[in-house]
């Protein structure tokens, strides 16, 4: 990538020597320098409790880091809360959805889009994920839904924003093998039509052979990073292997 | 009717100029206004203040209105509408009351509504309270709302009060015949210094009769909150209540479920759930973009809803 000015308009999120601890001092985050290219779809992987999901909601401005900065579009972001940063242009799909009492799927999709949607773009939204509009826009979004049901309507809703970095943590888990492959269809039509970066955090290999780039985090670092071609390979070799996977590179995509 | 009427009726009962249907609008202890239909008769109490309404056998589709306003301080407006749903008849009952006061001296209204549902009647009663109005005089509303309820009746309340009411103390009581079912969506919201207190007593008297109570409250700033509900199954029945309150500032409510089982067959079940607006929804709200306040009150209007 060439250095200067051009670099900095690719670059769409900057993470500078982030880290996050737990009150007691043990860190969760450590130390991590990480640079997204936009429009590009980067896969973060590693094992459970590696520090992924933290990860994500520091750059959503759900956790307020320890040390450390967070850029967007080259301007820092450290001290914006979540709201502002949802304002900014950065959107999460949360790893377990919420639940709501008297909302239903419309207003969620509409709070997301922030504007009134007629039924077909419902059904296009919520199409995307696998799921019939007719059947779920005037459900409440409670308890009464099924777990791959909420799963793939916070995915709408993140999708719905139509954001220029979208960070979906593991949206894999829980859905069943047809939406699944019908939201890898729709992660790639985002990249086909340069609709925004996509950062998914997955542990899903048919999610990991999309991916322009792999970033691996483990015990609160990056393993390693790079281009999927270099990267695949070497995690599917660890994969055989009862160990996490390892590797030193630079961190930097 | 006075302009104050008018726009308390505007939020109450939908009022948009006038009624289709039979109404009976009451002012400050008056009759402001009456109209009955062919098929709804709406005539005064011989006895004491208040309404008989008769809805011929099968009539269906048709709408009653009978909402009542307080105007200003010093009334003590107190009422007694009895309700007769013949066999078979499909109504919509809209009350609704709007007390203004901008005096010193309190305004209350305290209306009695009894119903008598005949066999295979079915009524969706709407009622929706308002306080409006600068003086320090407090506004009350105190609803009674007593039910009884013949075999395969149906009776669907819905009852709203979202602000102004200084003190509210509402009581519903109902008997269920076999077949019969009773549905009630209650929505309250207290702010400031106010009070509300909801008492609910039913009794399943007959052979697969059912009730479903859904309350859901907000109280907000210093106001108070009791919810008091029995639901007692007497023969093969179900039964259900729900309380759900959020607490906002320094609100409080006091939630005290019943129930009372008198057959092995009465399926009785309650749920409650007292507290703050919970913090995960704030916040995916606020990924949405919503800063903290909008999404606070976006989750309690999609709550009250
Ligand atoms: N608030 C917290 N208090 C205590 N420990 C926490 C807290 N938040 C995160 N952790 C710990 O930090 C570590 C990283 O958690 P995180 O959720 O980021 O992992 P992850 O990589 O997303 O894992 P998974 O693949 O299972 O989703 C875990 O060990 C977790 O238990
Ligand atoms: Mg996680």
């Amino acid at each position: 990538m060439p250095p200067g000015k051009e670099k900095r308009d690719m670059e769409i999120l900057k993470l500078e020597h982030l880290a996050w601890d737990l009150p007691d001092g043990a860190g969760i985050i450590k130390d991590i320098d990480l640079s997204l290219e936009s429009g590009k779809l980067i896969v973060v992987t590693g094992p459970n409790g590696g520090g992924k999901t933290t990860l994500a909601k520091l750059i959503a401005g759900i956790e307020t880091p320890s040390s450390g900065r967070l850029f967007f579009e080259g301007e820092e972001i450290t001290g914006l809360d979540v709201s502002e940063r949802a304002k900014r242009g950065i959107a999460y799909a949360f790893q377990q959805p919420v639940r709501f009492k008297g909302l239903t799927v419309r207003d969620l999709l509409e709070l997301a889009s922030g504007r009134a949607l007629d039924d077909a773009h419902l059904c296009d939204l919520l199409g995307k994920v696998g799921l019939c509009a007719n059947e779920y826009v005037d459900r409440e979004l409670n308890a009464s839904l099924s777990g791959g049901e909420s799963k793939r309507i916070e995915i709408a809703s993140v999708l719905a924003r139509r954001a220029k970095l979208s960070i979906f943590d593991e949206p894999e888990a829980g859905i069943d093998l047809w939406s699944f492959a019908r939201l890898v269809e729709t992660f790639q039509e985002v990249r086909r039509q340069k609709a925004g970066t996509l950062l998914i955090i997955s542990h899903q290999e048919r999610i990991l052979s999309i991916a322009d780039e792999i970033v691996v985090i483990a015990d609160g670092v990056v393993r390693s990073a790079g281009p999927r071609e270099e990267l695949l390979p070497t995690l599917l070799a660890d994969e055989k292997s009862p160990r996490c996977p390892l590797g030193k590179e630079s961190a930097r995509i | 009717m006075n302009k104050i009427t008018e726009s308390l009726l505007r939020v109450v009962s939908g009022f948009g100029g006038t009624f289709k249907g039979a109404y009976n609008v009451r002012e400050d202890g008056e009759c402001a206004g009456r109209q009955s239909s062919e098929n709804i008769k709406i005539e005064s109490k011989k006895e004491g203040p208040g309404l008989v309404i008769h809805v011929r056998p099968g009539t269906k589709g048709e709408t009653v209105y009978i909402p009542a306003c307080v105007t200003h301080g010093g009334v003590d407006d107190l009422v007694y509408n009895d309700f007769y749903i013949g066999e078979d008849a499909d109504v919509l009952v809209v009350a609704g009351c709007g007390v203004h006061n901008d005096e010193s001296t309190e305004a209350r209204h305290n209306g009695i509504h009894r119903f008598f549902l005949e066999k295979g009647a079915r009524v969706l009663y709407r009622e929706k309270h308002i306080g409006t109005g600068t003086g320090k005089g407090a506004k009350r509303i105190d609803p009674v709302t007593d039910i009884t309820m013949a075999e395969n009746s149906y009776l669907e309340m819905d009852t709203v009060q979202i602000s102004g009411v200084d003190s509210t103390m509402r009581r519903t009581t109902a008997t269920l015949a076999a077949g019969a079912r009773l549905v009630v969506r209650e929505r309250l919201m207290t702010t400031g210094t106010e009070w509300a207190r909801s008492d609910f007593d039913v009794t399943l008297e007959g052979e697969d009769s059912g009730v479903d109570l859904i309350s859901r409250s907000v109280a907000r700033g210093r106001s108070r909150q009791e919810f008091n509900s029995c639901l007692r199954g007497k023969n093969r029945c179900s039964g259900h209540s729900e309380c759900d309150a959020i607490l906002a500032e320094s609100g409080s409510v006091v939630a005290s479920p019943s129930l009372e089982a008198a057959h092995v067959d009465a399926a009785l079940i309650h749920e409650a759930a007292i507290g703050k607006i919970a913090g995960e929804q704030i916040l995916k709200l606020r990924t949405l973009g919503l800063t903290r306040e909008e999404a606070e009150e976006r989750i309690i209007q999609g709550f009250l809803k």
